[in-house]
C-alpha cells in the first residue's frame, strides 16, 4: 500500500476531529447557550443586575423594596436591594437574590429593571437623553395594617401557617402572610455574596421551609370551613333554605364512623333526630352536612367547589401574579367519601388563598373576583404604565344563595352556639366559619377560620388556617382573622 | 525487500501564484486592523491608535514575509501564509483588546511582545527557507533530533529550572523569561519520527501476524521484537504525563506519534495498540494521582457547585463555557465580551474569549482556516516524491490539528481540559516561534513539491542549423 494512502486517510482523521469540535462547539454556543447561562454559576447575571437601578416596589405608597448605590467615590454604581419590611412582606415581594429571585421581584422582573417593551419608547427616550435608565415601580394592593395584624397574630401564637385577606368587591389581596418566613436582607447582600448564598441554600433544607409561601402554594384538607361550599350546593341544586332539616345522627356510618365534634357530640337541639342547615352550619355539624353532601351527588358538589376556584386546571393556573397551586375538590362516586368530601375531608384539598376566595364570593353577592397584588406600574416619570381592573372570576352561587350563606354565617360568630364567637366584633355583623381538619397524622389539627366583615356590606375577607395547631379553628384562627378585619373595619 | 525511498507524487501545478497571496495577506492584514478598530471602538468609542501602530508593523511585516517569499521560495503553497497570518494577526488583535480590558486604561494596552516574538518567528521561518534548501538533509539527523526531542521534554522535569503553574511543569525560567520547551519538542520529535519511521516502515509494517478467526483476518499483530519504538514513545510519553503532571503535552506527543506510526506503515492494529495502552496507563494514573482525579472530576461534573468552588476546581471551564454562551451565533462584538475576566483569557482560553466577542460564526471560520492550514499540509505530503517529506509535512498537520483539538476539544469538554497554547492565536513567545518555524518548513517543502524539474537538454526542441 502506497503512503499516499494512509496520508488521506490521516487527513480525514483531521477532519473528523475539526468536524468533532464544530458539533460540540454549535451544541455549546447554539443550544445548550441558554440553559447554561440559566447556571447558578453564571456570576455573569449577576454582575448584570448590579449596575442596573432597579424600580422599587411600593404599598400604600412607602417603598418596601428599593435599589440604593452603595459604591464608593469614583466608582461606577453598584445598586443594593433594601427591603424595609423585614419579613413582613416576604410572601408577597419575594426577594431578588444574587443567583435567582422570587414573588413579585421575579414576577415583575423584566418591568422592574426596565428591559420590559412596554418601556421601550421610554429607554429609547432616556438613550438619547443620556439620562439613566431606571426600573419602573410596582404599586400593590396591599394594606399594611391588615398585613401587620396577620403577621403579628401569627408570630406572637408562634404558628406554621399562612393568612390571607381580599376586597371582596374588586379581588385585591389586602394581606399574605405564611410563617415560618425570612427576612430578604438577609439572602441578598451583593458585598458579602457567600453569607448571602449560605443564608438562603440553609433555608432551602431547613425542614420548617420558610421559603415556602403556604398562602398559595401549600395544600390544607379545608375541615368544616368547606362546610359552606355543601351548603351553597344544597341551596343551588337542591333548593334549601337555611330552614331546611337533614339527618343528623350522632354517629354516621361512612366505612368509618363519622362521630361529630360538637359539645356533647350531638347537633340535635330537639330530639327529632334532624337538623337545620342553618344550626348546622353554626355549631358546624358532621353527620348532617355529610347527609347534605351525600343528597348533592359528587358531581354537583365538585362543579360548586370548581364554580369557586377549586380544580383549575394546571396549564392555566390562578396567577395573582405569582402562580397559585390549585385546589382541588374532585367529583366523588363512593357515599362514604362524598360524605367525608362534604365536611372538607377525604380528597378536598384548598389553598388559604382559595378558601379566602370563597368567603370573598359569598361576601360579593356570589360572584368571585379574580385575586391580585398588583395594582398599578408606573415608569419613573410617574406615568402609568399598566393598572389592573378589577375582573369577575365567575359567579359561584346566586345573589340570593350568597344572602342566606350570609345569614347562617353570622350565627357562626354569635354566641350562643357560634363556634366562631372569638371573630366577632362588637357594633358589627360579622360572617365566618370554622374548621377543624383531620390530618390522618399525629401532627395535630389544622385550624381554620374563613368569613367577611361587615356583614351587611363587607369591606374584607379573610382566611387563617394554623398548621397542625391542635386546637381548633374558633380557639386559633377566629383571634386572628378577627384582628385582620378589625384593621379595615374599625 | 525494497527500500525505496520516493513514491511517484500526486503532482501540483507548478505555478506561483504569488499575487493571489499578496491579495489574501493583504485581506488577512485589513481584518486584523479592523479587529483593532472594533475593539476600540466598544472599548470607548474612538478608532484606537493602536490600530495604525501595531496594525501598519504588522502589515509591515506581513509584506516582508511575502517579498522573501517571492524571493527563496516562489513556488511556495500560495496559502499557507495568508492563512497563518490571519491567525497570527487576530490573535495580536485580540490580546490587545484583552490587555486593554485588564489594564482599563486603552492607550496603555500593549501587544509589542507578541508582536516581537511574531517578528523573530517570521525572521526564524525566512532564515530556515534560505538556508535549508533541501529539508530531507534533516533526515541524516535521525537520533540527533529524538535526543534534541527528549532532552526539550526532559528539561521542565529538572529541579531548579523547571516550573510547575498549577500543577503542571511545562515551563523554564530564564531569568525574567520562562520558555516552553515541548513546543519546540514536537518538532524535533516529527523530524526524529519522519526519518526514523521512513527507514523502519517496511519491517514495522510487512512483518506481522496475522490473527485470523476462520478465514477472515481481523488483526495484524506487530512480531514482539518490533515493539522497541512502541514501547519507547509509550515510555517517553507517560513518563512525561506523571513526572511533569502535564496531560495536554503528553496527549499531544503520543497521538503525534501514532498519527505518524499510521502513515508510515498503515497498520490500523499499531495504533489500537498504541490508543489502548496510553488509555490503560492514563486510567492507571488517575487512580493513583489526585491531580488526574481531578481532571477528570473537572470535566464530569464541571458545573457542580462543589466542584467549581474548589480551589483548581472547574472555575475556569465554567467560566468558559458560560462565556461562549454569551457569545452564542453572532458574539457580542469585539470589545464586547467579559471574557477578560476568566483566568489565561489570552493565552490556553484565547479561543474562548474569540468564541465569545466573534459567536460561533466567527470561531468556525477560524477553526476553518485552521482546517486549510493542516489540509494544505496534508496536500504538500501528498505532492512531495520524498517519503521522509511526505512524513514530515503530514506530521506537521497533524501536529497542528491535534494541539487545536487538545485545546478546544478541553474548552468544550469533548476532552478533560489540559493547559495548551493554541497555535498561532495564543500569548506566547515560544508557541508562537514554533508555529512559525512549521511554517517556514511548510513553504520550503512546497516550494520545492511544486518548483518544475529543470528541463533535460535534449528537450530543448529540434537540431538547429548553427550555419549555412
Amino acid at each position: 500500500m502506497k503512503m499516499n494512502t494512509s496520508i488521506r486517510r490521516l487527513s480525514v482523521f483531521a477532519m473528523i476531529l475539526f468536524g468533532a469540535l464544530m458539533a460540540q462547539l454549535t451544541y455549546i454556543q447554539g443550544f445548550r447557550a441558554e440553559a447554561i447561562m440559566d447556571s447558578p454559576l453564571n456570576r455573569r447575571q449577576y454582575t448584570e443586575r448590579l449596575t442596573e437601578q432597579r424600580g422599587p416596589i411600593e404599598i400604600a405608597g412607602e417603598s418596601v423594596a428599593f435599589s440604593e448605590d452603595v459604591s464608593g467615590e469614583d466608582e461606577s454604581a453598584r445598586y443594593q436591594r433594601v427591603y424595609t419590611g423585614g419579613s413582613l412582606y416576604t410572601p408577597i415581594i419575594g426577594s431578588f437574590r444574587p443567583f435567582g429571585a422570587s414573588g413579585i421581584e421575579a414576577t415583575h422582573n423584566a418591568l422592574l429593571d426596565g428591559s420590559d417593551e412596554r418601556l421601550a419608547v421610554r429607554n429609547f427616550r432616556d438613550m438619547i437623553t443620556g439620562r439613566e435608565p431606571e426600573g419602573a415601580r410596582v404599586q400593590l394592593t396591599v394594606d399594611p395594617a391588615v398585613q401587620q395584624a396577620a403577621f403579628d397574630g401569627m408570630r406572637a401564637g408562634g404558628h406554621t401557617g399562612a393568612a390571607v385577606a381580599i376586597d371582596p368587591q374588586t379581588g385585591a389581596v389586602l394581606a399574605t402572610v405564611s410563617n415560618p418566613s425570612y427576612d430578604p436582607n438577609d439572602v441578598v447582600s451583593i458585598t458579602d455574596t457567600q453569607t448571602a448564598v449560605t443564608n438562603f441554600v440553609n433555608m432551602e433544607n431547613d425542614a420548617s421551609q420558610p421559603l415556602l409561601n403556604r398562602a398559595f402554594n401549600e395544600r390544607y384538607p379545608p375541615g368544616s370551613t368547606f362546610k359552606l361550599v355543601t351548603a351553597a350546593a344544597a341551596i343551588e341544586y337542591l333548593d334549601a333554605t337555611p330552614d331546611s332539616e337533614q339527618d343528623a345522627p350522632d354517629v354516621l356510618s361512612l366505612g368509618v364512623d363519622l362521630p361529630n365534634a360538637t359539645p356533647g357530640g350531638t347537633c340535635d337541639d330537639d330530639g327529632d333526630g334532624l337538623d337545620t342547615l342553618a344550626h348546622s352550619i353554626q355549631i358546624s355539624c358532621n353527620t348532617s352536612m355529610a347527609n347534605w353532601a351525600i343528597d348533592i351527588g359528587g358531581d354537583n358538589l365538585s362543579e360548586q367547589a370548581t364554580a369557586f376556584g377549586f380544580n383549575s386546571p394546571e396549564d392555566d393556573p390562578l396567577e395573582v401574579p405569582m402562580g397559585v397551586t390549585p385546589s382541588l375538590a374532585p367529583a366523588e362516586q363512593d357515599r362514604n367519601t362524598l360524605g367525608r368530601t362534604g365536611i372538607g375531608q377525604g380528597n378536598v384539598e384548598a389553598t388559604p388563598l382559595q378558601m379566602a376566595m370563597v368567603a370573598a364570593g359569598i361576601a360579593n353577592g356570589g360572584e368571585v373576583m379574580y385575586p391580585y397584588l398588583v395594582d398599578t406600574v408606573m415608569d419613573a416619570d410617574l406615568s402609568v404604565v399598566t393598572e389592573t381592573q378589577p375582573e369577575v372570576y365567575s359567579e359561584a352561587v346566586s345573589a340570593s344563595t350568597a344572602e342566606m350563606l350570609t345569614e347562617m354565617m353570622v350565627l357562626v360568630t354569635t354566641s350562643p352556639g357560634g363556634s366562631g364567637t372569638n371573630a366577632a366584633i362588637s357594633g358589627m355583623e360579622v360572617a365566618g366559619k370554622t374548621g377543624t381538619a383531620e390530618t390522618g397524622s399525629d401532627l395535630g389539627t389544622h385550624n381554620w377560620f374563613i368569613g367577611f366583615a361587615p356583614a351587611d356590606d363587607p369591606q374584607i375577607a379573610v382566611a387563617v388556617v394554623i398548621e397542625h395547631g391542635g386546637g381548633s379553628g374558633g380557639s386559633l384562627a377566629a383571634p386572628i382573622a378577627r384582628q385582620m378585619m378589625e384593621a379595615v373595619v374599625l | 525487500m525494497s527500500t525505496d525511498t520516493t513514491e511517484a507524487p500526486t503532482a501540483l501545478p507548478p505555478i506561483k501564484r504569488r499575487n493571489a497571496e499578496l491579495v489574501l495577506i493583504l485581506l488577512a492584514v485589513v481584518l486584523t486592523m479592523t479587529a483593532l478598530a472594533l475593539s476600540g471602538l466598544n472599548l470607548n468609542g474612538r478608532v484606537p491608535s493602536a490600530m495604525w501602530t501595531y496594525g501598519l508593523i504588522f502589515a509591515a511585516m506581513s509584506l516582508a514575509m511575502h517579498v522573501a517569499l517571492r524571493f527563496i521560495a516562489p513556488y511556495a503553497d500560495p496559502l499557507i501564509l495568508p492563512c497563518a497570518l490571519f491567525l497570527n494577526g487576530i490573535g495580536v488583535a485580540m490580546i490587545w483588546r484583552l490587555d486593554a480590558a485588564d489594564s482599563g486604561e486603552i492607550e496603555h494596552a500593549g501587544v509589542g511582545m507578541q508582536l516581537i516574538w511574531a517578528a523573530v518567528g517570521m525572521g526564524l521561518a525566512i532564515a530556515l527557507l534560505f538556508f535549508l534548501r533541501e529539508p530531507r538533509v534533516l533526515q541524516r539527523y535521525t537520533y540527533l533530533s529524538a535526543l534534541v526531542a527528549i532532552i526539550l521534554i526532559a528539561l521542565p522535569m529538572i529541579p531548579g529550572l523547571g516550573i510547575s503553574v498549577y500543577g503542571a511543569r511545562r515551563w523554564i525560567g530564564f531569568g525574567p523569561f520562562s520558555v516552553q520547551p515541548s513546543e519546540f519538542a514536537k518538532i524535533a520529535l516529527v523530524i526524529f519520527l519522519s526519518s526514523y519511521l521512513v527507514t523502519k516502515r517496511q519491517v514495522l509494517s510487512l512483518a506481522a501476524k496475522e490473527i485470523k478467526v476462520g478465514r477472515f483476518k481481523i488483526f495484524d499483530l506487530p512480531r514482539p521484537r518490533d515493539f522497541m519504538p512502541m514501547v519507547v514513545g509509550w515510555v517517553v510519553a507517560i513518563g512525561l504525563l506523571v513526572i511533569t503532571k502535564d496531560l495536554g503535552t503528553s496527549l499531544l506527543l503520543f497521538g503525534t506519534f501514532l498519527g505518524m506510526l499510521y502513515v508510515a506503515t498503515q497498520r490500523s492494529s499499531w495504533v489500537a495498540i498504541g490508543l489502548t495502552v496510553f488509555l490503560l496507563a492514563a486510567t492507571l494514573a488517575m487512580q493513583i494521582f489526585w491531580h488526574f482525579q481531578q481532571r477528570v472530576d473537572i470535566w464530569f461534573n464541571a458545573f457542580d457547585q462543589e466542584v467549581y468552588d474548589r480551589v483548581g476546581g472547574s472555575g475556569q471551564l465554567v467560566d468558559g463555557q458560560i462565556a461562549m454562551a454569551y457569545g452564542g451565533m453572532f458574539g457580542t462584538g469585539l470589545g464586547g465580551g467579559q471574557a477578560h475576566n476568566i483566568f489565561a483569557a489570552d493565552s490556553d482560553f484565547i479561543l474562548v474569549s474569540l468564541a465569545e466577542e466573534l459567536g460561533l460564526t466567527g470561531l468556525m471560520a477560524i477553526l476553518v482556516v485552521f482546517f486549510i492550514l493542516v489540509e494544505r499540509a496534508m496536500r504538500i505530503a501528498l505532492a512531495s516524491k520524498e517519503l521522509f517529506i511526505k512524513m514530515l509535512a503530514s506530521g506537521i498537520g497533524f501536529v497542528m490539528c491535534f494541539q487545536v483539538f487538545v485545546v478546544l476539544g478541553g474548552i468544550t469538554r469533548i476532552i478533560p481540559l489540559t493547559g495548551m497554547t493554541t497555535p498561532f492565536l495564543a500569548a506566547g513567545g515560544s508557541a508562537l516561534m514554533a508555529s512559525w518555524l512549521m511554517i517556514g518548513l511548510l513553504l520550503r517543502m512546497s516550494d520545492n513539491a511544486r518548483r518544475p524539474a529543470p528541463q533535460a537538454i535534449q528537450d530543448e526542441g529540434a537540431t538547429q542549423v548553427i550555419s549555412r
